[in-house]
């Protein structure tokens, strides 16, 4: 380094930036496994909160496990085929329908819901079931499916794979699952990991839409943050942590694909901008 | 593209249409309707302008939100340039630390803002140890100054990271060569490439801490952010007309943040916000 | 895969005309053109003459303008879209699969053909065999040269059989020893094949070697049609005789049996006018003579010693200097006067 102090002072800042995010986790993790959080680890090293969290909230779990499933099968049906739609369509009407279609993730989730409860509320049996909340995460995550795979469809000349594949005699519906689809594959994973992380962590709308026998897993930690003893809220978070885990580092590894040629280098952005744009 | 092609394109897309308008659309037309249904009818809207507590809220959410997009993105500047620019042992993990908290929901980030702040987080037990003195922040506007920077560093650090990569070095290499010290390199040649990514970083800062909930409420401050005065108004009032005219503007604001960013920036970046 | 020349399906395109951007931009105008069976036609032009839009109507990926039509031998095909018409097509770009491997990529075809899948390995083995492919076939297309990648889209194109073949600028992508390898190749395909084709091309080295007859293009029309020989040595256009290798061009007035230009005479023969013409010959058809019975005099401005011959720019013939090619061994100067005379046979002249 020409510049050491330059260095050591920038190295010094962004471990501070690091300590500032990365601390209160270790002490929430930390916090979810002592006896007594008053009188720190010394007090001993426990489960005990752990279980009490599966013992109260494992239907939350479940459902947010749940809801995040069906969100993603619903995504994945919606959303690839209107990405390819959107891709092969350049007119207006399809720039319009795009705006539309994105318009949830610009809007907050609290006027979304607010929307929907208003509109449709009066259905009982729908208000009060979790597909009313599945309506909400669709909304809400179908964007990030269609834009992942929207930018892997522009970064390969699928136009001319299409027509390659026409050349041969396959039909519109031989091209579209048997070129497009499976040359879509990095996106359409990238969008997977992406809608099931959002939906798993959705709290804006989904506070709005649940009620008390529909709690997911973020309605259940607030309702422990409030409610609970400090050493139940922090096993909750970790016990949450540990879920989004896997789906974290399988975003790292695939998020952005990488190997792809140089052209896909503009949409980078698009890919790795996605998770960024997720709602408080 | 012949006719049959074309009816096959609409039957891909026609689901995606029909959720859209079903729960999207029609949804929020109707807020809209009802946001101005009441006596007075579209005046409602101007009750934000007009109503002191609405006001009020307004200002304040709109006073976080640009400080924490500025003080964010001069923080995940500093650090996104310095990791994309240098190459040392522990940079990966570094990098994995800092975008961990990337996926965690406006609630947790609460909790690790009462984990920080909160009656028994760190700064109050360090603050008791040196002063005698607790700091408590966690449930007032600090609290969720911190929490929105919380939210926002690892996301403008990415992008600026992102952007940071794909500048030529030939350019600084340029400069150099020209004569330039090295703060001219920054400010004519480094910014400059950024500002694309600088602005749509920005903006979609400013629009989640504008729209943000889960962090207000974990907190359960006193302070009326918009999105709060919204909840309070539908749930404890039950003054929905009120609720709705907030939220339609509340929307409008953070779409147009996004979309004149999305037109500065010229990228397609913040397509849908 | 076998059958002589002859068995291939004919084409015929009707007054086909191409308007993109909502009758904004005219891409191709009114063309009529036929393909014998087994005839390997040669669009050829810049970019932007016409030519792809035309092998795109012949493909079936863009249908003409109202009242064009395209025929197979004597099905009408106008409305038919491309995977209906049993057509082969090798894209510029290749447009191989990348989720498949390059056995696949070959047997695609095949497969959404429904075809057993006994015969379609026969027809993959074989055609793998054909095109020396045997180590290559279980590889991704990324791991292929742009050479192999040529020959795996050309093996695509025709394992189906096709009763016609399209290639779009095939060789367009690769570097120019591999196109001159390849150009071979293809020449042999074809003519084993026996089978209609269509190339779009805008080397004219390529069209000559290639085509039976080239269908030469600019600004959507079509300004020559005609064997390479005719095309070369009889252009019927400027634009023509300039695309096709370099030619000389000098402003003259005809009377009787020759032609008066700045430098002095050209014989021409055929005459059967008089008024100003214009005079066009190549490089390669001019001999030097001694100066002092020359029927052309100018002088020397550059000379480029090209090994096998030497190339001479000359000048004082008008506005234009021109080009002569020789084989002699002599060292040309700059600033020499030059005679020389022009092959009688092989002057174009272009009324005025």
């Amino acid at each position: 380094m020409r510049r050491p102090w330059l260095f050591y002072s920038q190295l010094a800042f962004t471990l501070c930036v690091c300590a500032f995010l990365i601390v209160p986790v270790i002490m929430s993790m930390m916090a979810g496994v002592t006896e007594n959080y008053f009188y720190g680890i010394k007090s001993g090293i426990t489960l005990r909160w752990i279980y009490e969290v599966l013992d109260i909230y494992l239907d939350t779990i479940y459902l947010s496990l749940m809801i995040a499933v069906a969100c993603l099968a619903v995504t994945l049906i919606l959303g690839v085929p209107t990405a390819y739609v959107l891709a092969k369509k350049s007119g207006r009407l399809a720039r319009m329908f795009e705006e539309f279609l994105v318009l949830p993730v610009a809007i907050p989730g609290l006027a979304i819901a607010l929307a929907l409860i208003i509109t449709y509320g009066g259905f009982r049996d729908f208000r009060s079931s979790w597909g009313f909340i599945l309506v909400g995460h669709v909304l809400y995550t179908l964007p990030f499916m269609v834009r992942s795979v929207l930018a892997v469809l522009s970064s390969i000349d699928f136009k001319t794979l299409e027509e390659g594949a026409a050349s041969l005699g396959a039909s519109f519906w031989q091209r579209f699952f048997g070129v497009i689809l499976p040359n879509c594959r990095s996106g359409i994973l990238a969008g997977s990991l992406m809608v099931v992380t959002l939906s798993v962590g959705e709290f804006n709308l989904t506070w709005m839409l649940h009620t008390p026998l529909t709690k997911t897993l973020p309605v259940g930690l607030a309702d422990s943050y409030a409610s609970m003893r400090l050493e139940v809220g922090s096993a909750y978070t970790l016990v949450f942590l540990i879920m989004i885990m896997p789906l974290l580092a399988g975003l790292q590894m695939f998020g952005t694909p990488k190997d792809r040629k140089p052209e896909a280098q503009s949409d980078d952005m698009t890919g790795k901008t996605s998770l960024k744009e997720k709602n408080l | 593209m012949n006719r049959h092609e074309y009816r096959n394109l609409v039957i891909l897309v026609l689901p995606t249409a029909i959720v859209c308008i079903a729960f999207f659309i029609l949804p929020m037309a109707k807020l809209v309707m009802i946001g101005g249904s009441g006596e007075r009818g579209l005046v409602a809207y101007l009750d934000i302008l007009t109503k002191p507590r609405h006001f009020e809220s307004l200002i304040a959410t709109l006073l976080l939100s640009i400080l924490v997009t500025v003080t964010a993105l001069a923080v995940a500047t500093i650090s996104g340039l310095f990791l994309e620019r240098n190459r040392f042992r522990g940079r990966g993990l570094l990098i994995s630390m800092l975008t961990f908290p990337l996926a965690f929901p406006g609630v947790v980030i609460g909790f690790m803002v009462i984990m920080l702040g909160g009656r028994q987080g760190l700064v109050s037990e360090i603050s008791k140890a040196v002063t005698g003195d607790k700091i408590v922040f966690a449930y007032s506007i600090v609290g969720l100054f911190v929490g929105y920077m919380y939210f926002s560093i690892p996301r403008v650090i990415l992008t600026i990271m992102a952007a940071a990569e794909k500048l030529d070095p030939a350019l600084e290499e340029a400069a150099r060569s020209l004569g330039a010290p090295q703060w001219r390199v920054v400010l004519d040649v480094i910014l400059p490439a950024l500002k694309p990514g600088l602005i749509a970083s920005g903006a979609i800062c400013f629009a989640t801490s504008m729209g943000a909930f889960g962090t207000a409420f974990t907190l359960a401050t006193n302070i009326d952010v918009l999105p709060m005065t919204i909840y309070t108004e539908f749930t404890l009032n039950a003054n929905i007309v009120g609720a709705a005219t907030l939220s339609i503007v509340l929307g409008i604001i953070t779409w147009t943040a996004l979309y004149i960013a999305r037109s500065l920036s010229g990228s397609n970046a913040v397509a849908a916000g | 895969m076998s059958g002589s020349r002859d068995h291939g399906t004919a084409i015929k395109l009707l007054s086909c005309a191409k308007t993109f951007g909502g009758g904004t931009v005219r891409a191709l105008e009114s063309l009529d053109l036929e393909i014998t069976g087994g005839e390997t036609v040669v669009l050829l032009g810049p970019s932007g003459c016409g030519k792809t839009t035309t092998l795109r109507i012949v493909a079936g990926l863009e249908e003409p303008d109202p009242g064009g039509r395209v025929f197979f031998g004597d099905d009408d095909v106008t409305r038919l879209p491309i995977e209906k018409r049993n057509i082969g097509m090798v894209f510029q770009s290749y447009a191989l699969f990348p989720n498949m491997n390059v056995r696949e990529n070959i047997a695609y075809g095949l497969k959404v053909r429904k075809m057993p899948k006994v015969e379609i390995d026969r027809r993959v083995g074989e055609m793998v065999e054909m095109m020396h492919m045997g180590e290559l076939e279980f590889r991704r297309i990324d791991q292929l040269s742009g050479g192999q990648r040529q020959r795996v889209a050309l093996a695509r194109a025709i394992v189906v059989r096709p009763r016609v073949l399209l290639l779009d600028e095939p060789l367009t992508a690769l570097d120019a020893i591999l196109r001159t390898r390849l150009r071979v190749e293809i020449d042999e395909l074809l003519r084993r094949l026996g089978i209609t084709a269509v190339y779009v091309t805008h080397d004219q080295g390529e069209a000559m070697s290639l085509g039976d007859r080239i269908v030469v293009m600019s600004n959507g029309k079509v300004e020559q049609i005609g064997t390479p020989r005719d095309i070369y040595y009889k252009p019927n256009s400027e634009f023509v005789a300039e695309f096709i290798g370099s030619i000389n061009r000098l402003h003259g007035i005809a009377c009787g049996d020759h032609v008066e230009v700045a430098g002095g005479t050209v014989p021409w023969l055929l005459n059967q006018s008089s008024g100003k013409v214009e005079i066009l010959f190549r490089p390669e058809n001019v001999g030097i003579c001694d100066v002092s019975v020359a029927q052309l005099k100018g002088k020397v401005v550059t000379s480029f010693f090209q090994g096998d011959r030497t190339r001479l720019i000359v000048g004082g013939l008008g506005e234009r200097d021109i080009v002569i090619e020789t084989t002699d061994r002599t060292e040309y100067i700059s600033g020499q006067d030059i005679g020389f005379q022009v092959d009688p046979d092989s002057i174009i002249v272009l009324e005025k």
